[in-house]
This record gives C-alpha cells, structure tokens and sequence, in this order.
C-alpha cells in the first residue's frame, strides 16, 4: 500500500489540503519508516510548495531527496572488479550475491565467488548450492576458518583466472559489534594487498525500520559502503527508509531485491521507487 | 537496543524532576516527548497515539492528588512503566508444555529473521532443563536451511529430523508429518519445528505454513520477528496471525542497537505477549523475555535482575555465597575476589553488554560501544602475576613489588599503578552500593538522575498494596 492510496481517493479534485489531510499524510509517512522528523519536514515542504497538484508536489519533493550520485557499477580500470558484501544478519546477503552474480553472468561477463561466510552455520553450502545452479566457481576455505584468508586466496584466483567480476560474501554483523566490523576492516586490507576493491555493497532489507540509518551510517564510517542492495521489497514493507538513507547517509542505492528467484533483482530506478512509494 | 529511546524518556523526566510543581502544560510537554522518542523508535503510530493518551490521562489525574513536584514526577514515572510493561506483555509467559508429550512448537516469521538459529537456541533451552527435544527441519525452500539446522543440532547434541536435502526439493509437510510420527515413536518429549521465511502477502506460503501447522498440531506457534523490523511489523505481524496464528513473539537480534519499538506496536496490535528473546550470535545468547525487565531498560533504569541472574549462571554458588557474605558483614571486598569475579566475568560474556544492564547505562553508550574487552585479559593477567598476600591486601604494594608486577604481567608500572588506584575506587563503591542498598525492583526512585530526596521513600512505597505510587494517591485521595 502505497503512501497515496488511500489518501488519493479523498483529496481527489482538490488543490488545498485541509490541517487533518495533512497530519493523514504525515501519518502515511510515517507508516513508511521515514521518521517523525524526516516525515515532517517533507509535509513542511510539501504545504510551501503552492503547486497545482498535491499529489504531484510531494512526488517531485520525494523524488529530489534522492541522491544525485551515479547508480552504476563501479568497474575496475583493468583486471577483475572487485565487489564486496556485506550487512547485518539476515538481510540476504548470500542470496543478493548469487543473483549478482546471476545478473553479470547473464551480460556475459565471468564471475568468481567468495564465501567469505565462514562463522554462520552451512552458510559456505548455501552459496555453493548457489554456484552450481548458475555454473560459477566458488572459493572457500574451512568453517570457523578466517574469513579474510578466504578472501585473500579469491582476490588471487580472480586474477589467475581472469574474471571480470569478483564477488565476495561476508558473514553477517551488527553493526554495534566493533569486533566484527575490525574483522571486516582486515578482510577489506587483506584483499586490497592484492586488488583494489571497487565497491562495497552494503544489503539493507526493506523490512528494517530507523535502525537501517544506524547501518548505513556505521558500515559506511568503517569500511566506505559505495552502494546499497535494498531487499525483500517484495512484502508488505514500503522500504521508505531507503530514501530516509539516501537523504541522511548519502550512499546511492544501487540495487533492489524482490524475490526468491535469482532473476528477482534489479538495477534501482529512482522514478519507479517513488511511484512504488507513494501509488503501489 | 533502545538506548535512545531510554535517553529520550530519561531526558523528558529529569526535566520534570527539576521543577517545584508540575502543571497540565508539563504533562503535556513530556508526552509530545514521549511521542517523538516512540516514533523514533519504530513504534507504530495508532500504538503511540493510544499509549500516549493513556499516559496523559493518567498524568493529569495524578497531578491533581499530588501536591510536590517530585512526588508528581514519580508518579508520573512509574504510570509510563507501568503501562510500558502491560503492552509489553505483563508478566512473563512460559511456553505450555503438552498434557500428553511431544509438546510442539512451531517456528514462523520472515525470512532472515532468524528461525534456524531460534530453533537451535530453543532446542538447547529446553535441552539444558532436561528435556529431549527433537529438531525437524521443515525449511526446505532457502538453499541450506536444512544443513544449517544439522551443523545447529550437532553442535548442541540435538537430533535434527532430516530426511530432505532441501534447498528447494523435497515436501516440508510430509517432513513435519514424519517428524512428528517420529518423535512420537522415540518418546522425544519436545518439537521444534522450522520452516521456511515467508513474506506475509505470500498467499501459497501461508498456506503451506497453515498446512504444517495442522499436520503437527503445534501446542505454541511462535512468531520469530528481527527486533530491528520498522513500520511493517503490524503489516506482517497481522498478516502472520491471520494466516497461520500465532501464540507468542520471539524477538531476535536484540543485541543490535535497535530501538526496538516494533516490539510495542506488535504485542500491543495482535495481544500476544513476547516470550523469548535472542541476543547475541552464541546459541547460549537467549532467555525468556521479561517485559517488565524490558520496560526498566527502556525507561533508563537498567536490567539489574537480568544481570544478577547471569552472574548466578556464571558465578558458583560457593564463591557467590562467600562474596554476599563478605558484602553483608561489611568486609573488604580483595583482590582476590576480583580476580574470581573477573574469570566467572568473561564467562558471562562481554563486558559492555552486562554493563549496558546497569542502571543509568543509557548515558554511558558511548563508552560502552567502545569498550576494550581484552582490557580484562590485561587487568587478569597483572592481578595474577601478584603474590596472595598482595592479592589481600594491596597496601603492602611497595615500589619494588609493582615493579616486579610488571615485569610478571609484562605490563607497565603505570598499568599496574592505575589498576590499584581503580581498585580501591572500586572497594569505595562496593560500599557506598552496601550502605545505600539496592532496591529489587528498581523502583522510580532508583534512578541515578533522581534527587536524594525520595530514596528514603522508597521501601515504604513496597509495602503499599498496589506498588504503584499513582493507584495508591489515587485510592487516598477518593
């Protein structure tokens, strides 16, 4: 349910919006997880904004809180570009990684895996079970084993094997966990000993609500997220705080989830987010 | 979790606190505060709008029946508490074992919520109590679910019923039917059933839960629910209760630095209490959920009962009840203790999180989040590279015994110097907590920003009928 839905068939026809239309809408906001704060400064701007059409205002309001940065893919100048994953527990990461791949796989480029996972229980089997449905190689080393060494001998394989895209799964962490983000520090300065890493994709699940900020905030801070995986858009959740995210972080999103299958992901598109947002 | 909501509330209270006299105009401030900290906190509106009536309403009536400032902030204080603990859930529910064994309890959620490792937590709960549970692996849909609930079962010496690979293959329903069949035939005492992630819109998935769900006939149905989930937690949560229902909520990755307001919005909307709570990576990392427990955090009071009961966990009796009799007849607290109390320590786990249970954490975060837990490691191995009698008393610790202290430890003298120091800070305090005594329940009056005044009040307020300060000036005022 769209931020509109219900409120649309109410205004309908009209130009000005009484004080409860408003305080309605600043719920609807609400109910997307953009905030209080964040919620009312768009109605603020929005009542500003004496345009003809109040559903169209607070689109083109919505719209402009998007990043202006690039969405595209940072390649490598030469030699394998190199792609590391990472998130909290449970945001799908290893799912996002096997479709990532999928995706470049099917633009006909080579792809290397990484299970970079070694703490969760069988999740090492899970990307490999990945990796044989899509016919993509995958490095790993022991379970309980240190991820970073993993990591080390893919950047190598990734050379060796002259690949064009080197994916690279992490084990889950919260973000509150300063242990866990010093290891994912070291995996980033193990593997850039041997190639440069050209993005950090942090997975966000569409579910989360203002805790996704904190996420996004600390993984950029320690380890330079250069784009984020936005997933499970799927269900019933609205994935406002992507938007909240990209306003207050400044990191572009970069990619969607929408499903189980592997071909369920896509590029994110700015214009198609926010009719989703506000229509759907 | 909910450190910002806790400094939030605590905020809106101290400045109640600091004024003579309350009037309607302050109630009214501190609950549009109130507000704004809920809604932060992911706590669905309609829930806040309710909650924060409830509280005003209430506020004003005690401001009427109560003339100090201070005595109307309190009142105010344990009405916020008292309402934060019933929509939480009220008093801890215990999941209802089966008249006739297996009891059966089935997991549902979303995916990534945490299921498998729930299952495998669950499983060593009630193993650990001396029961025989049998894990069934019904998550045949998320590639591996099924290995990852074996390497669960394995490492906890729980059976796990497999017979399907999984990984998109195989029937979960006749895996739960023979599961169950099973476990009825081995005399296993309790189930635990995992099945796969599923959106709440998935029409086909609910189904299937559905179809689980009556072929195992599950006596708790729990709703497995990431403590960070925003604004569609009611979505999700409605949808879950319509689809395959459920009895109970078990909110995971509290160790996260959520606010965790979903918790309030979902059991408030559907009535179903939380019971479990999962916080941290170990399969150990879980207990029951206490709402009033919860309720002190969010309101900045601390979890004193929850880090009492894992130091009783950690601590054995003998040392435990040697050191209370130490506290009681007023003996200094040694370094030997220390050292005692430092190994059951890290067996409790880290640091920051049994400090962040202290009252009054909220405001220290920042030093929490940064805590260095190998400073333990440091501070163990200088106490330990001293002599026993140096252990007792540290007095006797003369320039040459420090130095031969640090070259022991392979710490500096500085090092060793600061431990002292930091130690008999430490004894002072251990006294100062004696004399001034640490009230059970925590009361409103417990809190650290509170002025002296009321804590001599304090134990009369136990003795009241209600404990609840706004009942009882209400009842006498009638």
């Amino acid at each position: 349910m769209g931020i509109f839905t219900k409120f649309l068939s109410k205004i309908k026809g009209q130009s000005t919006l009484s004080n409860s239309d408003w305080e309605e809408l600043y719920g609807e906001l609400l109910a997307s997880d953009l905030g209080p704060n964040f919620s009312r400064a768009l109605i603020d701007e929005a009542k500003k904004s004496k345009g003809e059409n109040p559903e169209e205002d607070l689109h083109r309001i919505l719209l402009s809180q998007l990043s202006r940065q690039s969405r595209e893919t940072i390649r490598a100048a030469s030699g394998p570009t190199t792609i590391l994953i990472v998130g909290v527990n449970g945001t799908g990461k290893t799912t996002s990684v096997a479709k990532l791949a999928a995706l470049f796989q099917s633009r006909g480029s080579k792809v290397l895996l990484a299970a970079g996972d070694t703490f969760r229980a069988a999740a090492v089997e899970q990307l490999r079970t990945w990796g044989d449905r899509l016919g993509i190689e995958v490095v790993s080393g022991k379970e309980n084993g240190d991820p970073a060494s993993v990591a080390f001998d893919s950047a190598h394989a990734a050379l060796n094997k002259c690949v064009d895209y080197l994916l690279i799964d992490t084990a889950g962490r919260l973000h509150n966990k300063n242990d866990l983000m010093a290891e994912l520090g070291k995996v980033k300065r193990v593997i850039e000993k041997v190639l440069p890493i050209n993005e950090v994709l942090l997975v966000i699940d569409a579910t989360t609500g203002h805790n996704a900020i904190a996420q996004a905030r600390i993984f950029t801070e320690s380890i330079g997220v250069t784009g984020i995986i936005l997933t499970k858009l799927d269900g019933s959740a609205r994935g406002g705080v992507a938007l909240a995210i990209e306003k207050e972080i400044g990191v572009p999103i970069k990619w969607i989830g929408t499903g189980e299958s592997q071909t369920d992901f896509s590029p994110f598109d700015s214009e198609s987010y926010i009719r989703a947002l506000t229509q759907m | 979790m909910f450190e910002s909501l806790t400094t939030r509330i605590s905020g809106a209270f101290s400045s109640l606190r600091t004024r003579g006299k309350l009037s309607s105009s302050d109630i009214q401030a501190t609950c549009a505060d109130i507000r704004l900290a809920l809604l932060e906190a992911d706590v669905a509106q309609s829930v806040v709008e309710d909650f924060v009536a409830t509280i005003e309403e209430k506020s004003l009536a005690a401001l009427l029946t109560l003339q100090s400032g201070t005595n109307q902030a309190s009142a105010i204080f344990e009405i916020v508490n008292k309402e934060l603990v019933e929509i939480l859930g009220g008093s801890a529910r215990r999941v209802r074992l089966a008249k006739n064994p297996p009891t059966v309890i089935m997991l549902a959620g979303l995916q990534g919520a945490g299921k498998t490792t729930l299952a495998g937590k669950l499983a060593k709960f009630y193993a650990d109590q001396g029961n025989t549970p049998l894990l069934i692996a019904s998550d045949l849909a998320r590639p591996n679910a099924v290995t990852q609930l074996q390497v669960v079962g394995d490492s906890i010496g729980v059976p796990v019923f497999a017979p399907e690979l999984g990984s998109g293959t195989g029937d979960p329903v006749k895996v739960a039917r023979d599961g169950i069949a099973f476990a009825k035939a081995k005399l296993y005492n309790m189930v635990i059933v995992d099945t796969a992630g599923r959106l709440g819109i998935d029409e086909d998935l609910m189904k299937q839960a559905r179809d689980i769900r009556d072929v195992v006939m599950p006596d708790e149905i729990l709703f497995v629910v990431d403590a960070m989930i925003g604004q569609d937690a009611v979505r999700t949560a409605q949808a879950f209760l319509d689809g395959v229902g459920f009895d109970g909520v078990v909110l995971t990755k509290l160790d996260g630095d959520a606010r965790g307001g979903a918790a309030l919005s979902i059991t408030s909307l559907t009535k179903r209490p939380i019971m479990f709570a999962s916080t941290g990576e170990k399969l150990t990392d879980f207990d029951i959920f206490y709402p009033d427990r919860m309720a002190s955090r969010i309101l900045g009071m601390g979890d004193v009962a929850t880090l009492a009961e894992q130091a009783k966990k950690a601590f054995n009796p003998e040392t435990s009840a040697k050191l209370e009799k130490k506290f009681e007849n007023g003996e200094d607290f040694t370094l030997e203790d220390f050292l005692e109390q430092l190994e059951a320590m890290s067996k409790m786990g880290s640091m920051s999180k049994m400090l962040s249970m202290l009252p009054g954490a909220g405001a220290m975060k920042k030093q929490l989040d940064n805590f260095d837990e190998s400073e333990l490691v440091r501070t163990k191995s200088i106490v330990q590279s001293m002599t026993p009698i140096e252990r007792r008393d540290p007095k006797v610790l003369n320039g040459g015994r420090r130095a031969r202290i640090a070259l022991g430890s392979g710490r500096k003298v500085s090092d060793v110097n600061s431990l002292v120091e930091r130690f008999s800070a430490a004894q002072k305090m251990m006294k100062q907590v004696r004399n001034g005594g640490m009230p059970p329940a925590m009361s409103g009056m417990g809190m650290p920003a509170m002025p002296k005044g009321p804590t001599k009040s304090a134990p009369q307020k136990k003795k009241s009928k209600s404990g609840n300060p706004a009942k009882r000036a209400l009842e006498e005022g009638q």
